[in-house]
């Protein structure tokens, strides 16, 4: 089964005048697929993301989310247009994840309670349920993003960039929750840029500049034939702890 | 000289009628007022209010001093220009904060000009200063409309509405009540300025929706808490305002106002959220 499909995708930003930020994309993602989508500063990575739910002006092609709409994908942009000094509380927010299940009406009730609860257990919030989000930690914040993710029970999940501004120990707990999702047999597809945890983690890879360059089998895609094809100076892997590692691929299965 | 509270409530009908207008009023314009100052929009709430007054005053023009026909006009231009001035911003390179500004002192001096054309300078005090002493039938019960308006929509819209405020991208992918809510939130802001300006004019009608609320910020860390302290607030400014005037026999909406902004400035000094001497106080005491 086909999770979403990409006919000849161009996409473009809403005030870019039609130009593309990213064009030429042909290709599908399966379902219960870990994709990561690889490649420098503005090689289209995120516009890619927002274009899958219909945040990006679609310049040419379609793209299809077989017997699903834009509602069934959870969208973790990279730096969300999240007002942090609005007076609400972390057990609040997160638990706007079960919007779908609860629309604007319906109570939370104890069963609800309940879930949020478990989805803030599950990134290690379970302490911080009622505190105000203005006074959390930016790798706290991941987690009640992520805790919120985990609610909104997408079979699609999109993340950009989710562990960028992210501790060390928050991206290992994160990692996990990440692990869970495809044991779950849902669709996971996130924009990194650490080659090392793609390797470890992501079966299957995109390498994107502006188009695609490789997709396929991470072990095929992480290859220096096509890292070098991304233009010169562009270092797409800026991780903290692994220095960049361009050579060979040794290992690609988790 | 002995001051009565009550007397004279009890004794005037219009003191009545003064104070259940500003009871209406207290509750449904300042708990907008919390929301257009958590969405930084208190400027946009100055600059709609003003764009009543062109409307109003076109109203006057056609139809005298008729309450549904101001009350109308009113509101078809305070939309305008809300709508206008978003359009603007998005079109030219302008910010909304330059734009909403310059719509709100063309509105003002076209209102002013408009309302000298046939009124007299005391219709005008009545259209920019409001009549809070003289509210008839009529004007009640449009207050009362309005806060009833209110209140339903603030039981319906009130998930989307926070939602919206502090994750608009995540309201927009999850529902479509991201547009109407924006809207419906800002037709509900003129309807009250319209309401307001019956009771304390285009000019002050502002005050009783945002002194209450900036007032509750500085007492309340919850959005619970700040919308009913703006309630509280603005109910205390309306009776504190309304008791002044008629001791002291000053104008009753300026009062109005002054007791909400006297309000505001004590709880910049002693209001627990983040008050001026909130820090010293707590070290005298600890």
């Amino acid at each position: 089964m086909t999770a979403l499909a990409f006919h000849g995708v161009a996409l473009g930003h809403p005030g870019g005048g039609g130009r593309p930020a990213v064009e030429d994309v042909d290709g599908s993602v399966a379902d219960g697929e870990l994709l990561a989508v690889l490649g420098p500063n503005g090689a289209g990575k995120s516009t890619l993301l927002r274009g899958i739910v219909g945040d990006a002006l679609l310049v040419a092609g379609r793209i299809e989310r077989p017997g699903r709409t834009i509602a069934d994908i959870a969208y973790l942009p990279q730096r969300p247009e999240i007002d942090r000094t609005f007076p609400i509380g972390v057990f609040d927010f997160v638990a706007a994840g079960l919007w779908r299940r609860l629309g604007a009406f319906r109570r939370l009730g104890a069963a609800g309670a309940a879930r949020v609860e478990a989805a803030l257990g599950r990134v290690g919030l379970a302490d911080l349920a009622g505190r105000p989000i203005g006074a959390l930690s930016g790798g706290q914040m991941q987690r009640v993003l992520f805790a919120r993710t985990i609610l909104q029970d997408a079979p699609v999940i999109l993340l950009d960039e989710p562990f960028t501004a992210v501790d060390a120990h928050t991206t290992q707990d994160l990692v996990q929750v990440l692990l869970d999702w495809r044991r779950e047999g849902r669709t996971v597809v996130a924009a990194l840029h650490d080659l090392a945890q793609v390797r470890a983690h992501f079966p299957r890879a995109l390498l994107l500049a502006g188009r695609p360059i490789a997709w396929g089998a991470t072990a095929d895609v992480l290859v220096p034939a096509h890292l070098d094809r991304m233009r010169p100076g562009d270092a797409i892997c800026q991780h903290d702890h692994a220095p960049p590692d361009l050579g060979p691929v040794r290992s690609a299965a988790p | 000289m002995t001051v009565d509270l009550l007397a004279p409530f009890a004794e005037f009908a219009f003191m009545r009628r003064a104070l259940v207008g500003c009871v209406a009023l207290s509750i449904s314009a300042p708990p907008l007022g919390v929301f257009l100052v958590l969405r930084r929009m208190s400027l946009m709430t100055d600059s709609m209010s003003h764009a009543i007054l062109p409307g109003a005053a076109l109203a006057f023009l056609a139809a005298g001093l008729s309450l549904p026909a101001m009350a109308a006009g009113g509101l078809v231009a305070g939309l305008a220009v809300a709508l206008l001035s978003g359009f603007v911003a998005r079109a030219t390179i302008l910010r909304e904060d330059a734009s909403l500004a310059a719509f709100y002192l063309i509105s003002l001096a076209l209102g002013v000009m408009l309302v000298s054309l046939r009124g007299s300078n005391v219709d005008l005090l009545h259209i920019l200063f409001g009549t809070v002493l003289g509210l008839d039938d009529q004007a009640l019960i449009l207050l009362g409309a309005v806060a009833t308006t209110t209140l339903v929509w603030f039981a319906v819209a009130y998930r989307p509405l926070v939602l919206e405020c502090v994750d608009p991208l995540f309201l927009r992918l999850v529902s479509r009540a991201s547009g109407p809510v924006h809207l419906s939130f800002l037709a509900l802001v003129v309807l009250n300025l319209v309401g307001g300006f019956q009771a304390l004019g285009t000019m002050l009608a502002v005050g009783i929706m945002l002194l209450p609320a900036v007032t509750a910020r500085l007492w309340s860390a919850t959005l619970p808490g700040m919308l009913a302290t703006s309630v509280l607030a603005g109910l205390l400014s309306s009776v504190a305002g309304l008791l002044v005037s008629y001791y002291a026999d000053l104008p009753s909406g300026p009062a109005i106002v002054l007791a909400a902004g006297a309000l505001y400035l004590v709880s910049a000094l002693i209001g627990p959220q983040g008050g001026v001497f909130v820090p010293v106080l707590r070290r005298a005491r600890g």
